[in-house]
């Protein structure tokens, strides 16, 4: 019996008139990787908001790792661990890549109402923030400006400032955004190896690399969840052809 | 900080600024121009006022465009203590730091929940508040000000603020704690939070932080710091008045901090040293001196973006 690490149940936002999420509901097992897709406009930034806590959700429960999270702010989701990374590269620019990492790392070793000692003298901060730029081989770039990095780079330092906060699952908002075949298929290969450490919930727009990542895919259309399945559940159900894949 | 960067031009320069403070009391009447060992010790207690408005506009992003009331807060801490006969240091002193940590706790639990305009929109208007009640104050001297009878009495045979040099160096060994103070907390684990604070807000929140309360608590710090530069004004010029609370002096402020260099350790006493210099000279030459200054700080804005600090730093590394 696999362990649901994730389970959201009739999530609802609404803008005015508009539902953006319509009474979502899906889980994702722990270990998995678990893509969700859907057309533009369907809501899936509203979603990856929801989840990570920074939009309130009008009504419905997300449980994570047995507990009811749909309440806590966007730092406590972090703490219980769930954290996600950024569609538009999100990190800080005019630090360097080993800070950039040193801050989540930093985050998850309680408060910093720390007034007095360097922090750019704190062994262990660079150590443990070392590591996970070796997990991510960003280790030749450590003392660049996080601004100076080319995109891939990028995008590999913001997945890896997730990983620092050292997650029990992986929000993963658009991993390849903006990245051309080669790129997106070293990240996809980046992704698969990080596989056996977390679960990973994958929102993303590069369909190769939703079908060669997932095991399982949630179709998301008008806010609504249209089908769950394997990748070749998905592929061949008729309704999310029609819906989404464009061919009926 | 080693040997090697004081060859640096930025080197050079910020201890010429430290030397300049040191020594005024002895270069000034060489000079013949005794007013200027008032002009720095001005410059000195107006540098603490901007290096806390540096530590949070310039490593936290969050433009206080009524930083003045806290310096307004510390100086009448002083006055009004002292109006009531209350002359010890050791009252007035903590009483002058610990109301402006207590108003910066109240500023900024309602206006950091707002960003960008609005955010200068209402720290100005708290400071604008606070100018008004002691413009109608008239137990307080209303807009005529405050005079202050005697200075904060520490009890002390050898430390006695009516004594010039005593006054003078007390100003300049504050300043340098300050700076020291400044330099070890952006530098510190809270530090690096208040700076990825101003570079990535919602990151931040993301990976872990409430960013809120460590923004309030470098702002209350910054309340604080910006009080003692009252207590010592007051002290200085042995009187308060609103004008120590009115937006123009927060806007000097500001100022003083972008020509200085936002963002660097050393900018805002540099800051503080040209303006200040630049209005007590241009005064004398002319009475229009505004007419002259007021381009220049259009100059400095459009074509110095880092300030002082900035453009030696850009002639030391032309690609950096």
């Amino acid at each position: 019996m696999a362990d649901i690490m994730l389970k959201v149940e009739n999530l609802v936002k609404r803008f005015g008139g508009l539902v953006a999420t319509d009474s979502f509901s899906m889980d994702v097992i722990q270990g998995e990787i678990h893509a969700i897709i859907g057309p533009n406009g369907a809501g899936k930034t509203t979603l990856i908001h929801q989840l990570s806590g920074l939009l309130n959700s009008d009504s419905g429960t997300i449980q994570f790792d047995g507990k009811e999270i749909s309440h806590l702010s966007a730092p406590k989701r972090c703490h219980a661990g769930m954290v996600r990374s950024y569609q538009i590269t999100s990190i800080f620019k005019d630090f360097s890549v080993l800070d950039n990492v040193a801050m989540s790392i930093q985050a998850r070793e309680g408060h910093s109402f720390r007034f007095w000692d360097d922090a750019g003298k704190d062994a262990d901060l660079s150590e443990k923030a070392m590591k996970i730029l070796n997990e991510t081989s960003l280790q030749d770039k450590a003392g660049i400006l996080a601004d100076n990095l080319a995109h891939g780079e990028q995008r590999q330092l913001e997945v890896a400032m997730a990983l620092a906060t050292s997650p029990k699952m992986l929000l993963l908002d658009e991993p390849m955004a903006g990245m051309g075949p080669e790129e997106s298929s070293t990240v996809t290969k980046f992704l698969n190896s990080m596989k056996v450490n977390y679960t990973m919930l994958l929102i993303e727009h590069d369909m190769d690399a939703v079908f060669a990542l997932a095991d399982r895919i949630t179709v998301l259309v008008y806010g609504k969840a249209i089908a769950c399945g394997t990748p070749e559940e998905i592929r061949s159900n008729k309704e999310v052809r029609a819906a989404y894949l464009g061919d009926g | 900080m080693s040997i090697q960067f004081l060859k640096t031009p930025r080197g050079i320069y910020n201890s010429l600024l430290i030397l300049l403070c040191v020594f005024m009391p002895i270069i000034a009447p060489l000079i013949g121009q005794e007013f200027y060992t008032d002009v720095v010790a001005r410059v000195m207690i107006v540098t603490i006022a901007a290096i806390s408005l540096n530590f949070i506009m310039g490593y936290g992003g969050m433009i206080s465009f009524g930083h003045a009331i806290f310096v307004g807060i510390g100086g009448y801490s002083v006055g009004i203590l002292a109006s009531h006969g209350i002359e010890s240091a050791y009252i007035q002193w903590p009483v002058g730091i610990l109301m402006s940590g207590l108003f910066a706790l109240i500023i900024g639990a309602i206006s950091l929940r707002t960003r960008g305009v609005y955010f200068i929109m209402i720290t100005l208007a708290f400071a604008q508040m606070m100018y008004f009640l002691s413009v109608s104050v008239e137990k307080y001297g209303s807009d005529d000000g405050l005079t202050i009878d005697a200075r904060s009495d520490f009890g002390l045979s050898f430390f006695d603020l009516n004594d010039a040099m005593t006054m003078y160096y007390t100003a300049f060994m504050l300043m340098v704690g300050c700076l020291y103070l400044n330099f070890r907390i952006v530098n510190s684990r809270f530090g690096r939070v208040l700076r990825a604070g101003k570079s990535n807000n919602e990151r931040m929140a993301t990976i872990g932080y409430p960013t809120f309360r460590y923004k309030l608590v470098a702002f209350v710090i910054a309340g604080m710091m910006c009080g003692l530069s009252g207590l010592l004004s007051a002290n200085f010029e042995d009187f308060v008045s609103p004008d120590l609370l009115f937006w123009t002096f927060s806007g000097e402020l500001i100022f003083m901090v972008v020509l200085g260099g936002m963002g660097t350790i050393m900018g805002p006493l540099g800051g503080a040293m040209i303006f200040l210099f630049l209005t007590e000279i241009l005064s004398n030459i002319t009475e229009a001196w505004h007419l002259i200054f007021g381009p220049f700080l259009i100059l400095v804005v459009l074509f110095a973006r880092g300030g002082v600090e900035g453009f030696l730093k850009k002639y030391e590394d032309p690609n950096g």
